[in-house]
């Protein structure tokens, strides 16, 4: 068996940070690269767009699913705006592979970091933090399983 | 592209003074994100002016009480306030009689009490109800909720890809069984002005009452109830320079003497004992409870900018920058035009090929420019038009063509960066 090697969520966001920080707080610049990066996401495959997948309490369309390898989430996620997809591809990139017990216990200080909340408003906001829930509650019920 | 001879075209000399206006709403004068704020949300809401501000800082300072109810000084002055808007609000729409004029919460609210109250008494089972395709929400479901409790049948007037009633389907959807035709004097997606003389005419010419939702005609056209022949209009304040909260229905005055109150509470009651009330006359009929007192005094002086101005002034403004944007954005390539009538006011709505447009409003937003983004409560006109939502901007008399052309600049940025 291959074993995985991930830089740590903590890396991760460290490099996020950084790249926002070349943005220079240009509120256009920064959801211009969150759009770019959001086309840039694979889109889902439309068989999993469907109401089970669905998360509530966005203003846009969301979808996630995930696959588990051992410990390890592996998630997808798409939407119908190119902003949103590009805040899961965010997700994706800092907790997409990581152990169930790092997803649950994963702090996501980038998020107040790079200053989401005044870039993106409160909706949007709280529809993102549906998103970070839904992931932690899917790791904490592969926890769960794996454990039992 | 952009046109740069549009661009810097000269305006022509105008009768107003824009910025003089401007100067009266202090919303206005602000940054967002850094950028001077560009308001083009207009049909969601506009801005008010200083005198609006006043009149409810006035009320509150000086004059708060209850109306109709007090002797003393303050809730004699605080009712003859209130009754002076009701008159001025008469002669803006010109009804005959200020007994016509009910205060409610807004449109909504007022469409809602036709709906419960008119409705409840006169439609009865195999009735029929009459919208168009192009209206919002708030003229969709009080009627839908009417037909479904009544099971009566609720048809639909359909349009045309321009945005414009398909009339000659009225006549054809018109029975005797039709009870009430509700319509939108003008669309708040498409901007199309309806031709609601002939469709009142055609209503009553098989015995059926109008229901004119008048939300985004009061704010741009003059209105003349009596020269319409309409039976019932509805409109908000807050859309028409005044405050939030406040909104008007008018009836002909022997529709309301027949229909029965719609909520119950004070003010609305002559005589009350445990076993039977008797009501009240028009309108306080049909105003149970505390009005919303401030904000119908200050109603008042929105009536009066916009008196000041002249609906004239106003629609050749507002055209101006209509005409203005189609200029520059109406040949731009991927930029579709939604709501295309002849017969419309300074409203656009469009869509940008492959990008959504909640994407557009944020990177709009991002240079301070505010404008509509969704379905703007008229899902079925999106189900139409075979899209999800629209970028609306909406003008009012405080717009600039200087304004128009950064929006135009915004929207070709985003077609160039990301289709
Ligand atoms: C045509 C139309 N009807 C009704 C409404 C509802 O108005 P309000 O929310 O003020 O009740 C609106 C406002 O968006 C409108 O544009």
């Amino acid at each position: 068996m291959k074993k995985i090697v991930l830089p740590t969520i903590s890396a991760i966001q460290e490099e996020i940070i950084g790249e926002f920080q070349t943005l220079e707080g240009d509120r256009e610049r920064m959801l211009t690269y969150i759009m770019d990066l959001g086309e840039q996401l694979a889109p889902m495959d439309t068989l999993y767009k469907n109401e089970h997948n669905t998360i509530q309490g966005c203003m846009s369309k969301v979808w996630l699913t995930y696959t588990r390898q051992e410990d390890r989430l592996f998630f997808e996620g798409d939407s119908n705006t190119a902003i949103t997809k590009g805040l899961i591809s965010l997700l994706l990139r800092v907790l997409s592979g990581q152990t169930a017990e790092e997803i649950i216990h994963a702090n996501l200080y980038f998020v107040g970091k790079i200053g989401m909340t005044q870039l993106i408003g409160s909706q949007r906001s709280s529809g993102f933090a549906n998103m970070v829930k839904e992931m932690k509650l899917i790791a904490i019920a592969q926890k769960a399983e794996r454990g039992a | 592209m952009l046109n740069a001879s549009l661009m810097s075209a000269t305006p022509p000399h105008n009768i107003i003074d824009i910025q003089k206006i401007r100067e009266q709403f202090p919303a206005l004068h602000q940054h967002v994100h850094g950028k001077p704020l560009i308001y083009l949300d207009n049909a969601a809401t506009t801005q008010k002016p200083q005198a609006v501000l006043n009149a409810l800082a006035h009320y509150y300072q000086h004059d708060n009480a209850n109306v109709h109810r007090g002797i003393h000084t303050l809730a004699s002055r605080a009712t003859a306030a209130l009754e002076t808007t009701r008159h001025s609000t008469q002669q803006f729409i010109r009804a005959a009689d200020a007994a016509e004029i009910i205060f409610t919460a807004g449109t909504t609210a007022s469409i809602n009490l036709v709906a419960a109250a008119y409705g409840q008494a006169q439609v009865q089972a195999g009735d029929e109800v009459i919208i168009s395709h192009m209206e919002h929400h708030a003229n969709i479901v009080p009627w839908q909720m009417l037909c479904q409790a009544k099971k009566a049948t609720l048809k639909v007037i359909p349009i045309r890809d321009t945005g414009e009633l398909l009339l000659p389907t009225l006549e054809k959807l018109l029975t005797p069984k039709t009870k009430i035709v509700a319509i939108s004097y003008v669309s708040n997606t498409l901007g199309t002005i309806n031709p609601l003389k002939e469709v009142i005419q055609q209503a009553h010419a098989h015995g059926a009452i109008v229901v004119v939702d008048g939300a985004q005609a009061a704010p741009h056209l003059p209105i003349d109830v009596q020269d319409l022949d309409c039976d019932f209009l509805a409109f908000s304040a807050h859309k028409a320079y005044g405050p939030t909260g406040v909104g008007v229905l008018y009836g002909k005055r022997a529709l309301l003497e027949d229909m029965p109150p719609y909520q119950g509470g004070g003010e609305m009651v002559r005589e009350v004992t445990l076993a039977h009330t008797t009501y009240n006359d028009l309108p306080y009929k049909f105003e149970a409870g505390t009005p919303n007192i401030a904000g119908i005094i200050a109603w008042q002086e929105a009536l009066n900018f916009i008196r000041q101005i002249g609906y004239k002034n106003l629609r050749a403004h507002e055209d101006e920058l209509l005409t203005h944007a189609l200029d520059l954005l109406g040949n731009l390539d991927k930029v579709r035009i939604i709501g295309t009538a002849p017969n419309k006011i300074g409203m656009l709505s469009l869509i940008i090929e492959g990008v959504h447009h909640l994407d557009a409003g944020m990177l709009l937003d991002a240079n301070g420019i505010a404008v509509r983004t969704g379905h703007g409560c008229t899902q079925p006109l999106m189900d139409f038009f075979g899209i999800e939502g629209v970028i609306r901007a909406s003008f009012a008399i405080y717009n600039t063509k200087e304004e128009v052309e950064q929006l135009a600049a915004g929207i070709a940025r985003i077609v160039q960066q990301k289709t």
